[in-house]
């Protein structure tokens, strides 16, 4: 009965999709005040439909109805609550679900909140947001419905694939999916202002946001599934360049680059053109990416059961998605006038320059990504292309642009001074220089990678440092004002540098966890030690042990630190009673940011066994980096002045009409402290 | 400096980074890719000894020998021919004889391949696409489709 009632409220969310794809836009191109004004509330009743849906779903899960199919393929009755929420999503037909489901809230969040849009605009905005829902809806019930019965039902379900029952599973999909899914209204957006044939300063102002959402929640997603890919594969990487993985890093580049670009369009009017474009590639990067990972159709380590049947279905969707949008483009972009003339050395010139660097890079993932696919598909030759590909080419695409971050954030907008600049850098670059020299001094020649990369890292840390600290501009007005000074900046400047500096601290993470981690592979037999890194590990002996729904060997070891005691150590290695399936959980101990790592082997008849155990410094800075940028981009979001139409609610209702409610507050941003 | 200038100089690195990215990606493509191969492919193509390749089949039954700190050994086969194939590290959990794998490494004699990486799967009903297709060739493949 709750299964049917889900099932019944899809197809119901397809119906609205349908009519919400078709007379809100009929009502934007013939300025209909009564078709367009359908768009609200039918976007927020389509929500509201396929939260049922989901929540139908969800409840067959923790009732552990095995009359549902799906329940029966993925869930398990011993199963502990979590998991069986979490288990939900852990599955194709309920991932897809969720993805939809985060698609049509944002089509709420756009229905409820966008008051000060144009109405033209929303409604446009909110329709094409329902040609992408329909597609998918209708992708679910025709291929994935996640309700099918099965009868008769089953006892007992097969279980959770065991890596997946892990917290892992409850937060990353989530996030990772309000980030994918989070660019779908940049997009529409984008696609409503060529149909509209408007696109002004304003458009980037209500984009921005949108983007910046997305993007926090994609890096949060993206750092979440490697620390948990880190952990609970007990291979000690942390990132493999896997299919799986770079379907979600090129969204996260070219959304990067859409965020900057954005913000060119927004403050001087320029790159319009490209902004759009960019709009379009990043969700359809996120559409690519969900295809890749659906259908199956590249090996990867993190796939889980996957389909090939489907994965046509989501091609077509894509075809039509990505070529409707490119060719709607490509006939609709002569329209957009360029606009801001600016020289090559100005602020809006390294943004250009982080642009280009960060679309060469999403183009070198590409490649490296389908090119085995396209060749495979060509003469049949089996490829994989792997990290020395991209340590090859995104590696040195990435270095220029990490040299140039503290210069561009410092430079002035139109015409930049790049001696003034560097002046107000040079305690930075000196800092940078010094502990570069002073490593390669220490490590020898060997290590200059290692050197030039831990320099980079300062660098880029230190240059944000010391922008806010020149917008204080302590040696004129004092300390106290100075301060003050600081405190008082705006979000989106405090945001600009705590985001660069988090991307200092991942480099310094990845450099130093790459570079000087230490690896041992051997047998141990009880009693025996072995050195890590400054660590030595004892191993004390094996013991069985039940969990709620597995058994389990774990090796207890002892860690010392110059003799001295530093703490215990229980990797383990499970069998899940519903699959036989054995796992590998590692041990981890942190020190500081510091990690030892320890994963078992194959345990042998004399009670040896076999260990792989990593010490790797300075390793947790590589996610901590990742949420310090994500806080950046939450403080930039706060910024009051990206609020359209912040001042008053009489000021919003003259300027939304006029679509121009970017004026009032867009010399603010301007005058930034470069200029001084 | 005039809106021509500009312009230049805007299109100039434009292009300036588009041929260092091509030139990356090419150059790259040239020597860091990776072939897959299967048993038979190793054994009648003749492939040149040290070059890094990706060997992928099922692990022969009752193949798999162990050996001091974790060393091991085992043959890959896709039902018409054999390598054998060895190893230094630990096996992955799903890793067993009579199931798929595919192993990365270099060739160090005829049917004889020395492998550092050993791919694991997160799921054991997902067998690699690529040595589905192996096994199909030489018709010894059970699973469905």
């Amino acid at each position: 009965m709750i299964a049917e009632l889900g099932h019944f409220a899809l197809i119901l969310a397809f119906v609205m999709a349908l009519v919400q794809s078709v007379l809100p836009m009929l009502g934007a191109v013939k300025r209909d005040a009564r078709l367009m004004a359908i768009a609200r509330p039918v976007s927020i009743h389509m929500f509201l439909m396929v939260g049922l849906s989901f929540a139908a779903l969800t409840y067959s899960y923790l009732v552990s109805d095995f009359s549902v199919a799906n329940v029966v393929q993925n869930s398990f009755s011993q199963k502990p609550l979590i998991y069986k929420i979490s288990g939900v999503w852990g599955n194709h037909e309920g991932s897809v679900l969720l993805w939809v489901l985060i698609l049509v809230f944002f089509g709420a969040l756009v229905g409820a909140f966008g008051s000060n849009l144009p109405a033209p605009l929303r409604a446009a905005t909110l329709a094409v947001q329902a040609w992408v829902v329909s597609g998918f809806l209708l992708f679910i019930l025709a291929t994935s419905n996640p309700f099918e019965r099965q009868l008769p039902a089953p006892i007992e379900g097969n279980g959770l694939n065991p890596i997946l029952q892990d917290i892992g599973l409850a937060i990353h999909p989530p996030l990772l999916y309000i980030g994918y899914v989070g660019f779908s209204i940049t997009f529409s957006f984008a696609v409503a202002a060529l149909i509209l044939g408007r696109l002004d300063a304003a458009w980037a102002r209500w984009v921005r946001p949108w983007t910046l959402l997305a993007w926090v929640f994609l890096t949060l997603g993206i750092s979440m599934g490697s620390y948990w890919a880190y952990y609970e594969l007990g291979w000690g990487g942390w990132w493999f360049w896997d299919p799986v993985e770079n379907a979600s890093l090129m969204p996260w580049l070219s959304g990067t680059a859409l965020l900057h670009s954005a913000l060119v369009m927004e403050k001087r009017d320029a790159l319009k053109v490209w902004t759009v474009l960019l709009a379009i590639i990043t969700f359809s990067l996120s559409m690519l990416g969900t295809f890749l990972v659906r259908s199956g159709v590249l090996t990867s380590v993190h796939a889980f059961a996957t389909d090939p049947q489907r994965g046509v279905f989501i091609l077509v969707l894509l075809c039509l998605f990505i070529g409707g949008s490119l060719s709607l483009f490509a006939w609709r972009a002569p329209l957009l006038k360029q606009g801001g003339i600016f020289a090559p050395i100005s602020r809006e010139g390294a943004l250009v320059f982080n642009n280009l660097f960060l679309t060469a890079a999403t183009a070198s993932v590409f490649v490296g990504t389908l090119y085995p696919l396209a060749l495979d598909a060509f003469d049949g030759t089996k490829i994989s292309v792997g990290a020395p590909f991209f340590n090859l080419t995104f590696g040195p695409l990435m270095v220029p642009l990490l040299l140039v971050i503290p210069f561009g954030q410092s430079m002035a907008w139109k015409r930049g001074d790049l001696l003034a600049v560097a002046q107000r850098l040079y305690a930075a670059m000196a800092l940078a220089l010094v502990l570069a020299l002073v490593m390669l001094w220490s490590w020898g020649a060997d290590n200059i990678l290692a050197a030039l990369g831990v320099g980079l890292a300062v660098w880029v840390m230190a240059g944000s440092v010391s922008e806010l600290w020149s917008r204080g501009k302590f040696s004129s007005v004092g300390p106290l004002k100075g301060i003050r000074r600081i405190v008082g900046l705006p979000g989106s400047a405090w945001g600009t540098a705590v985001a660069h500096f988090g991307v200092g601290v991942t480099v310094l993470g990845i450099v130093s966890a790459t570079a000087f981690q230490t690896e041992v592979v051997l047998t141990m037999k009880p009693g025996q030690s072995v050195d890590v890194g400054s660590y030595q590990v004892t191993f004390d002996g094996l013991s069985p042990a039940t969990g709620p729904n597995y058994i389990e060997d774990i090796g207890r070891f002892t860690v010392r630190k110059a003799g001295v005691v530093a703490g215990t150590m229980t990797p383990s290695k499970r069998v899940y009673e519903a699959s036989r399936m054995p796992t590998t959980e590692a041990g981890i101990m942190t020190s500081g940011v510091s990690q030892l790592y320890l994963a078992l082997g194959e345990i042998h008849q004399d009670g040896s066994l076999d260990i792989r155990a990593y010490f790797k410094p300075l390793v947790l800075l590589i996610w901590l980096g990742c949420v310090v940028m994500a806080i950046g981009g939450g403080l930039s979001i706060m910024d009051r002045r990206l609020r359209v139409g912040a001042p008053t609610p009489s000021r919003r209702r003259q300027t939304s009409s006029s679509g121009t409610a970017g004026t009032s507050t867009s010399g603010a941003g301007t005058s930034t402290g470069a200029g001084s | 400096m005039t809106r021509k200038q500009r312009r230049l100089i805007t299109i100039g690195s434009v292009g300036a980074v588009l041929v260092l990215a091509v030139g990356l990606i090419l150059a790259a493509l040239n020597d860091q890719i990776v072939f897959f191969q299967g048993p038979t492919d190793i054994v009648e193509k003749d492939l040149p000894l040290g070059q890094r390749m990706r060997l992928g089949g099922l692990v022969e039954e009752g193949s798999l020998e162990r050996f001091e700190d974790s060393r091991v050994a085992f043959k890959v086969t896709d039902g018409a021919n054999t390598v054998a194939v060895t190893y230094q590290g630990i096996l992955p959990d799903l890793f067993r004889e009579g199931q798929g794998v595919i192993a990365e490494g270099e060739l160090i004699g005829a049917r004889a391949f020395n492998a550092d990486t050993i791919l694991a799967k997160h799921d054991e009903n997902y067998m690699p696409k690529e040595v589905a297709e192996t096994l199909k060739k030489q018709g010894v493949w059970k699973g469905n489709e």
